[in-house]
């Protein structure tokens, strides 16, 4: 008697770890199928015609040259706009507003924003940068994808000076410095690498973004590096060529989809590479 | 006090009304360095507004030509000037679902592998695979949706499930129709793929917030390893896990790039989950392009604005969660 229940017991056990160890080999296998499809359909595409040559109608030999281009200007311009803001708004929540009422509320919302759909995103850019002035623009791009990347610089910032000791801090006030001298000289040195992943893990962020840019960059199939004017990018020349009849625009779509892969899986790895180092010394 | 710093500046060696100078100096680069920090905080809380605002602004007019007809007609004519969201509010929720409902058990399951029976040489590489799947784009499961992912649906898991689960009395309405590939079952697998990352790097989190102690008490009595997971951990971390798979249904909710390919975008109601569909975001991203200046742009900005709506109901329910447990532990 004793001994069938512990047999069933050992049985469910087995059945249980045989279902987890399932789980993971169909996690790990989507990963592979996909992976493997990118290299498979975006590998034999590559060459220098797709770095050196703008996107082309149908039949004309073309590369991908704008959509590069368009998507380091965005993603640059959505840099630029949002690593300030995310950076000082973090150190107000980790720093002075560390416990107002106030921040709770920003938390809150930060967070919310953190994975607020990209296409609602896309839309408020579009009622506030493409209407009033009457048309689409790399410039509106640019601020979508900084609407996005914010709060992810936001959250890292203050998870991170939030790692500084106090015992720092306060040693550094105990000599006179003001707090934004021990902000600025102390606690951002002390995690700088830290701010810089969550940089990082921003523009792997932003460099994927489709949705938000389809009606606020438009798109543009000639070269252009004026950001008033609409501007192509890869994620949307990815979306145009994928469901294009035309073989050569749909090779030219997997290639573009390789590259933006390998970006961003690039920038997440060393992300986390330079990241490893503070988890470790926690 | 204050001396010690300014020593080394020139400040400090030359004369007291200099020190009180720079010293005064040093205080208004202080507060506006505060002053700074706090509006760049504030900048965050105005997005959330500005989002809520201009959608709402913009997609007043359809409210109001429409009223709450708009909320449950499934008429989706451009050139007749009818819109309704109802189609697609059910897509949302019926791919959603599905993603949740396979997504979440996966996810889970690969959790509990990570942190009870992987050996801990391959942790780590597991780990980073799964989050390797967070991180890819959702351009490009959009884009292998459409290419291999569909194809496969319509030859061969698609034609399975009609002359199977198709003929049982009940469930069989969920199984109807050609198998043409699109639908809104295979949007729901891709998204499922999408959010299964997320789950388990959430679940792996909160797990880890059991006291080791407890686990080992358990063993310690002899339980097996599910009579621990089942008896300590889940329990334990219920709120948590419960908060990790809102936050996923949100993503799977506004999620656009990788169902917009694979949906089939026709705006209709129809039983089968085999069926062609549509949801809030592909609807959107599909006729943003051709929509002209009035009612249409309008309704479809009344659609980000119920988007924006229910996800942020799911988000802040899983936040206010995830909260919940983080004071405990």
């Amino acid at each position: 008697m004793a001994n069938s229940l512990y047999a069933r017991r050992r049985a469910r056990n087995a059945t249980w770890a045989a279902l987890c160890y399932a789980a993971t080999v169909f996690g790990l296998v989507w990963l592979t199928l996909i992976l493997g499809a990118l290299v498979w359909k975006g590998a034999g595409g590559l060459s220098l015609d797709v770095f050196t040559k703008v996107t082309a109608p149908p039949g004309v030999e073309g590369g991908l040259l704008n959509s590069i281009i368009g998507s380091l200007i965005q993603t640059a311009l959505g840099l630029v706009l949002a690593a300030p803001v995310g950076i000082l708004a973090g150190t107000y929540l980790a720093e002075y507003g560390r416990d107002a009422k106030i921040s709770v509320v920003i938390r809150f919302i930060n967070d919310i924003l953190l994975s607020a759909p990209s296409i609602v995103v896309g839309l408020f850019v579009y009622q506030f940068c493409v209407v009033p002035f009457g048309h689409f623009s790399g410039l509106a791009g640019g601020v979508a994808l900084a609407v996005i990347a914010t709060p992810i610089i936001v959250r890292t910032t203050e998870d991170m000076l939030g790692l500084v000791p106090n015992t720092l801090r306060e040693a550094a006030s105990s000599l006179g410095a003001p707090r934004s001298l021990v902000i600025r000289q102390i606690a951002y040195r002390a995690v700088s690498s830290g701010i810089v992943t969550g940089i990082l893990l921003a523009i792997a962020r932003m460099t994927g973004e489709t949705a938000p840019l389809i009606f606020t960059a438009l798109g543009n199939s000639l070269f252009s590096v004026d950001v008033t004017q609409p501007m192509s990018s890869l994620p949307l020349i990815i979306y145009e060529f994928a469901r294009s009849p035309y073989a050569e625009q749909q090779k030219l779509a997997w290639t573009g989809a390789l590259i933006v892969t390998a970006a961003v899986l690039t920038l997440s790895i060393a992300a986390r590479i330079l990241a490893a180092p503070n988890r470790g010394g926690r | 006090m204050t001396s010690t710093a300014l020593e080394g500046t020139p400040a400090a060696r030359s004369g007291a009304s200099v020190r009180a100078h720079a010293l005064k100096r040093m205080k208004t680069a202080d507060s506006s360095f505060r002053a700074m920090t706090l509006a760049a905080a504030l900048i965050v809380l105005a997005l959330l507004l500005g989002v809520a605002i201009s959608l709402f602004v913009g997609a007043w007019p359809a409210f109001q030509h429409f009223g709450f007809d708009f909320f449950i007609s499934d008429a989706w004519s451009p050139p007749r000037e009818k819109f309704g969201a109802a189609a697609a509010i059910y897509g949302t929720l019926v791919t959603s679902a599905i993603a949740v409902l396979i997504g979440v058990p996966v996810g889970l399951g690969i959790a509990v592998f990570l942190t009870e029976l992987c050996p801990p040489v391959l942790r780590r590489p597991i780990g980073i695979a799964i989050e390797l799947l967070a991180g890819i784009p959702s351009i490009i499961y959009g884009i292998w949706g459409a290419y291999y992912f569909r194809p496969f649906m319509q030859d061969y898991l698609q034609p399975a499930l009609i002359t199977t689960l198709g003929n049982v009395p009940g469930i069989s309405p969920l199984f109807q129709g050609p198998p043409l590939g699109y639908g809104l079952l295979t949007a729901g697998l891709v998204l499922a793929v999408m959010i299964l990352p997320f789950v388990t790097a959430i679940a792996r989190d909160v797990f880890e917030t059991v006291p080791p102690v407890l686990k080992e008490a358990a063993y310690g009595v002899g339980a097996t390893t599910f009579e621990v997971v089942g008896a300590i951990v889940l329990p334990y971390t219920r709120v948590g896990v419960i908060g990790g798979v809102m936050l996923a249904l949100g993503r799977a909710l506004g999620e656009t790039m990788a169902v917009t390919f694979v949906i089939g975008n026709a705006p209709h109601i129809q039983s089968s989950i085999l069926a062609q569909g549509t949801t809030i975001s592909a609807m959107i991203a599909n006729s943003f392009a051709d929509a002209d200046p009035g009612l249409f742009t309008q309704s479809l900005l009344a659609l980000g604005f119920i988007l924006f709506i229910i996800t942020f109901i799911v988000l802040a329910a899983a936040r206010l969660m995830l909260a919940r447990l983080a004071h405990k532990g």
